[in-house]
């Protein structure tokens, strides 16, 4: 339950940690270690070259663009929740990021860690899906942006080359007045979800859903859009009875079978879990918005 | 391109500085390379909080750190609590409240309590047992680790003896 052994390298700057990339043989980038010490320890992964990019100031920047939110890569997930403006502007990240792990590994880990990593039930991924964030990869060649509907390759695996690093996140921010919820069920507080669902709701002022978003997670391999569902929402006047039946479409999202849960399972705790999130994200955009 | 580095910390408020192999985790150094015994390792992969620390004032996994990353930073562990003899409020309160019985969380639970307590000095029960659920204890049962956070908290506001 050791690391096995690595070359260790800290770059200062976003430059010279790419150059590393581009250069090192067999490297792994080292974030938060949340998730990658954990796989070291296990000897999972023994990557030849560890690149920690902890010291680097340019990628634990959060950055108000006014209509957008920029947040580096190395941001922590601890200090994301403690943000006064993710919190007004941004309530579904500052929701989501209450579930992920617990406080001591939220100290630590990073956004950029959890998008990285990719764990079929994180909460950030969904959560970056419902706001439709673009991610910012670098590396020596150049640099792209990654909508986060093509962020997910497969199974724990990102859109990166592996020369290439996430440097930045970019949340198109919804207006005032929206409503935001964000449900999961795992077995204990802090635990990975079994399903989980983010809701984005906006009303017009006759109370008919303006705009809509909803993502699900734990249930497939990455985060699942609710196209169908949002599909049915939009334009509608909510009520209990059309939430219901939107959610119902969150029952056909590709589900996975594994030691904790069955695919049958997941896919009725995601129509739940969605039916939920939706009242939640309600309840805000009808006034219980304290921006 | 290194597999040895000379890292410098603060470790209960004293410096100190050891030339460690990149691989060996914090806990190890701690553990190994100070003496300091009392982090305990469980799992050492990041679920049973055993080895948490406190980092700069907030807690961390020292099993998920590697003592590389230490380097220039200020650690605070359970032997760094008491003043001599004389027990820290909330350790007084862990006995006081039959908060262990054989004692191998207790090091991570207290680093936990330490950051709750110094970031929201008037917990709920509730809010105690959100952040326990980081670490785990075979024993107890939790009650009395819940009841020492909060007598703990009421001690350190003054309200009680
Ligand atoms: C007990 C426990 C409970 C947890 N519970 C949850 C949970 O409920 N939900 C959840 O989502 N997560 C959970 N996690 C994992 C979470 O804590 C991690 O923070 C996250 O998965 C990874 O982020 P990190 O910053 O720690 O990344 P690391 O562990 O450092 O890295 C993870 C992977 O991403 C790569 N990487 C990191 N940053 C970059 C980058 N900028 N560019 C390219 N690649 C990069 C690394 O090379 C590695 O492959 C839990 C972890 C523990 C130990
Ligand atoms: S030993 Fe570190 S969390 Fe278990
Ligand atoms: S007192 Fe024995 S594990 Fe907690």
């Amino acid at each position: 339950m050791k690391p096995p052994p690595f070359s260790y390298h800290r770059p200062d700057s976003v430059d010279e940690a790419l150059g590393l990339l581009a250069t090192l043989d067999d490297p792994k980038i080292l974030a938060g270690g949340q998730s990658l010490m954990p796989m070291m320890n296990f000897r999972y992964v023994m990557p030849a070259n560890l690149i920690d990019i902890n010291r680097i100031d340019d990628l634990s920047r959060t950055e108000n663009g006014g209509e957008t939110l920029r947040i580096g890569a190395m941001v922590r997930q601890r200090d994301l929740e403690f943000s006064d403006l993710v919190k007004a502007r941004c309530p579904l990240l500052h929701a989501a990021l209450l579930n992920v792990g617990h406080v001591q590994t939220r100290n630590r880990g990073t956004i950029g860690g959890s998008l990285s990593h990719l764990d079929p039930a994180a909460e950030l991924p969904a959560a970056l899906m419902a706001l439709d964030a673009t991610l910012h990869v670098g590396s020596k060649r150049g640099t792209r942006d990654v909508a986060i509907t093509d962020w997910s390759m497969g199974y724990m695996t990102p859109n990166l080359e592996m020369d290439e690093m996430l440097t930045a996140i970019t949340i198109p921010l919804w207006p005032a007045g929206h409503g935001a919820g964000f449900v999961e069920f795992a077995r204990r507080h802090g635990d990975f979800a079994m399903a989980g669902t983010a809701a984005m709701l906006a009303l017009s002022p006759s109370g008919t859903i303006e705009r809509v978003a909803l993502a699900v997670t734990g249930v497939d391999i990455g985060p699942v859009r609710l196209h169908d569902a949002e599909a049915m929402l939009a334009g509608q006047t909510p009520s209990e009875a059309l939430f219901a039946d939107a959610a119902q479409t969150a029952g056909a999202v590709p589900g996975l079978d594994d030691v904790h849960a069955s695919k049958a399972y997941r896919r009725k705790l995601a129509i739940v879990m969605t039916k939920r999130a939706l009242a939640q994200a309600l309840a805000q955009a009808q006034g219980g918005g304290d921006d | 391109m290194t597999d040895r580095m000379t890292i410098s910390l603060t470790v209960n408020g004293d410096a100190v500085s050891r030339e460690v192999s990149v691989r060996m985790t914090l806990a190890d150094f701690l553990r190994h390379e100070l003496g300091l015994t009392g982090t305990h390792l469980g799992c050492e992969h990041g679920v049973c909080g055993a080895c948490t620390i406190l980092m700069n004032g907030r807690t961390a996994r020292s099993c998920l750190t590697l003592a590389v990353q230490a380097d220039g930073q200020s650690i605070d562990t359970v032997e760094g609590m008491a003043d001599g003899d004389d027990l820290s409020p909330l350790q007084q309160a862990f006995i006081d409240q039959h908060g262990l019985q054989c004692g191998f969380c207790t090091p991570g639970m207290l680093a936990t309590i330490t950051e709750l307590l110094n970031t929201n000095p008037d917990p709920t029960e509730h809010e105690v047992r959100e952040w326990l659920s980081g670490n785990a204890c075979r024993c107890t049962g939790y009650q009395g680790i819940v009841d020492a956070a909060l007598a703990a908290a009421k001690t350190l506001q003054g309200k009680v003896p």
